[in-house]
């Protein structure tokens, strides 16, 4: 190739150093090096930059429009869409809806799979080296399978579950003898939807964040273990003092990605309560988004919801990293192990989407 | 308590010799951990499996056994729920697109990660730390805000409703998260090795493809089963950008029957169809299961 197309690189080309062996990223720019460049950083770049950077950055513009999507005109309102947005009752719950989500999931999926990974890592024999308890694997297996399904399908079998006079869960009711349950509607009670939407996302959720702390508690140093059984910790003790202090940035991690999968949910409710519950008491920020803008063609209005969301999600990221750093979060240990972190933050996000 | 009870006694029968060098409190308290710990990992497993359990029953009872006992056998095993779901769902034509559209987005994103992950970690060039962290924001901000965006952009260049446009999309999105992974990865791998590639003559592209590439294939595998696992169970973006019901992916063809089902519900024939989405999968799950866990690891740990 870079012999029959001559170009001003080629041309101009001086014979290199032979292939000495100091640093390759200083010799010169060679046409092969350019092409490899071009091709290598060009590509994902043009598609990242056109699919997901312009969007971002358009979303911000637009949510400061009234524009309705299919003629071209629209108007500059400034403000006026979030100040409309917080007028606005069913966008406030909604708001109010995805705060709740965003205040339990996290922390009860977080502290079950903290409690599934403890048991698995540290319920073997306290003898000897750090073993798993027998049947580990099993148990790690059956925890990871509701990762495994797509979320729209765990929606649809627990929007079965939870049927009033088909689901096994007023089944299992009335055959304890709770008569109350015979056609009880987890969805279509105010007092029961959320809770019920909470717990299938947190059913979803556990066994791929049990798995990633299993990885975590085994990464720690089985010295650390020894020691505090020498020093005579109990099984509680080593796990408050030793395991959590040690995979703390993989829970501070696993925190923010949940927080961001749980102020969407939108997979969830689509699948369990597509009209946004009764008295839209389950509905969230992405249902409404999705209805102003698509149903409705008020895309500058929706995309300032978007704003919005994102601003929350930051707000709520901030707020994790703000409470681990004041709990004494070690910013050395993240900063030692940077490159570490980072793949975590991201295996982590694999696992939120 | 009955159950601590239970464990207590085969395992003060046992008692192996090594272990006598156990205080009686260590032991004592070992058991009630290991009970404790098995009670709890049960209960979970019965939360997580019977629900599945329960559909994959449901799947071959009539719409009348399912409402009038929700646990009991069925009294006959009906497989025509399972033909009513494959013709009634569409489920054939789904899953080819949702096969077609992952396996294509995941070899794109594979390849072009791979690149773009390899520039960043191993040259040095002006404008490389503002890559990475431009990458990383992508990671971070909801894809709900770039949504409706996303939407005009794609008809801009008359990608909307078309495979083609679904897979760059899939591409871009998951681009971010394989990066990153590739990234540390990339980093890890020996300089000497590539260094011996260049002194036998081998260019940039051959340097990366026989030589590098081969050597990160661990780290591939990973990152595929993740970006596979998210793709195929990706709802939004077909849902906002893919409208079209004869390119419909899986999820939106299940979300679909199954709100279908709203007025003459066919519970059988839905629970066929939840169990034919989930076995494939669950099934490729079983047999590549040590390697998700180990991919996990070296997510964490690299």
């Amino acid at each position: 190739m870079k012999e029959t197309i001559p170009t001003a690189e080629t041309a101009s080309r001086r014979p290199e150093p032979a292939a000495r062996g100091g640093r390759p990223r200083r010799r010169k720019l060679t046409f092969d090096r350019v092409t490899f460049f071009l091709a290598f950083l060009g590509v994902p770049l043009a598609i990242f930059v056109i699919f997901v950077l312009i969007p971002f950055g358009q979303a911000i513009f637009w949510g400061m429009t009234d524009w309705r999507g299919f003629s071209p005109d629209y108007n500059f309102v400034g403000f006026d869409n979030f100040t409309k947005m917080f007028q606005d009752d069913i966008f406030l719950k909604a708001l109010r809806n995805v705060a709740l989500l965003a205040a339990f999931v996290p922390l009860v999926t977080l502290t079950l799979a903290l409690g599934v990974a403890v048991a698995i890592t540290l319920g073997g024999p306290s003898k000897g080296p750090v073993r798993g308890i027998r049947g580990a694997s099993f148990y790690r297996i059956i925890s990871f399978f509701p990762y495994v399904v797509p979320a729209i399908i765990v929606g649809l079998i627990w929007a079965q579950m939870y049927d009033p006079n088909a689901g096994l869960l007023n089944g299992v009711l009335t055959g304890l003898g709770l008569d109350h349950f015979d056609t009880f509607a987890w969805l279509g009670e105010k007092a029961t939807a959320m809770p019920a939407v909470m717990f299938v996302i947190i059913w979803g959720l556990v066994g791929f964040y049990a798995v990633l702390f299993i990885a975590a508690i085994k990464g720690v140093p089985g010295e650390l273990y020894e020691a505090a059984k020498i020093d005579g910790a109990g099984r509680l003790r080593t796990t408050i003092s030793i395991t959590l202090p040690a995979i703390r940035d993989s829970v501070q991690t696993a925190y923010i990605y949940l927080g961001i999968a749980a102020l969407d949910a939108f997979v969830y409710v689509q699948a369990m309560v597509p009209n946004g519950g009764p008295d839209n008491s389950t509905l969230t920020i992405s249902q409404r988004l999705f209805n102003v803008a698509f149903a409705k063609q008020q895309f500058g209005y929706a995309t300032a919801m978007g704003v919005v969301l994102a601003v929350v999600t930051l707000v709520f990221a901030a707020l994790v990293f703000l409470v681990n750093r004041l709990t004494g979060g070690g910013e050395g240990e993240s900063k030692r192990k940077a490159p570490g972190s980072r793949a975590r933050r991201a295996a982590a996000k694999g696992g939120a989407r | 308590m009955s159950v601590i009870a239970a464990d207590r006694k085969p395992a003060s029968d046992r008692k192996p010799a090594s272990d006598r060098k156990l205080t009686r409190a260590a032991a004592s308290s070992d058991r009630r951990f290991a009970a404790i710990s098995h009670a709890l990992l049960i209960l979970w497993s019965v939360i997580v499996i019977v629900p599945m359990l329960w559909v994959l029953m449901s799947s071959f009872k009539s719409t009348g056994e399912i409402l009038s006992s929700p646990f009991s056998l069925p009294d006959h095993w009906r497989f025509e729920n399972y033909a009513n779901a494959w013709t009634d769902a569409n489920i054939g034509k789904y899953f080819l697109n949702s096969v077609i559209v992952v396996v294509s987005a995941l070899v794109l994103v594979m390849l072009l990660g791979a690149m773009c992950a390899y520039i960043l970690a191993r040259f040095e060039f002006p404008g490389r730390r503002l890559i990475y962290y431009v990458m990383l924001a992508g990671l971070t901000f909801p894809v709900f805000l770039a949504i409706v965006p996303l939407f005009f952009q794609l008809q801009n260049f008359g990608l909307l409703n078309t495979r083609p446009g679904l897979i760059l999309t899939y591409v871009a999105f998951a681009l971010p998260f394989t990066m990153f992974f590739l990234y540390s990865f990339f980093r890890s791998l020996p300089h000497d090795v590539y260094e011996a590639a260049l002194i036998d003559g081998a260019g940039d592209w051959r340097a990366f493809f026989q030589v590098m590439l081969p050597m990160a294939r661990p780290g591939m595998a990973a990152v595929a089963i993740f970006n596979f696992l998210g793709l195929w169970n990706q709802f939004l973006l077909p849902v906002a950008l893919n409208t079209d019901q004869d390119k419909w992916v899986l999820t939106q063809g299940m979300a679909a029957y199954a709100s279908s089902q709203v007025y003459d519900i066919d519970y059988g024939a839905l629970f066929a169809a939840i169990v034919i989405t989930v076995v494939p999968v669950l099934l490729v799950y079983c047999v590549f299961q040590r390697r998700i866990a180990g991919s996990v690891s070296q997510g964490t740990f690299r």
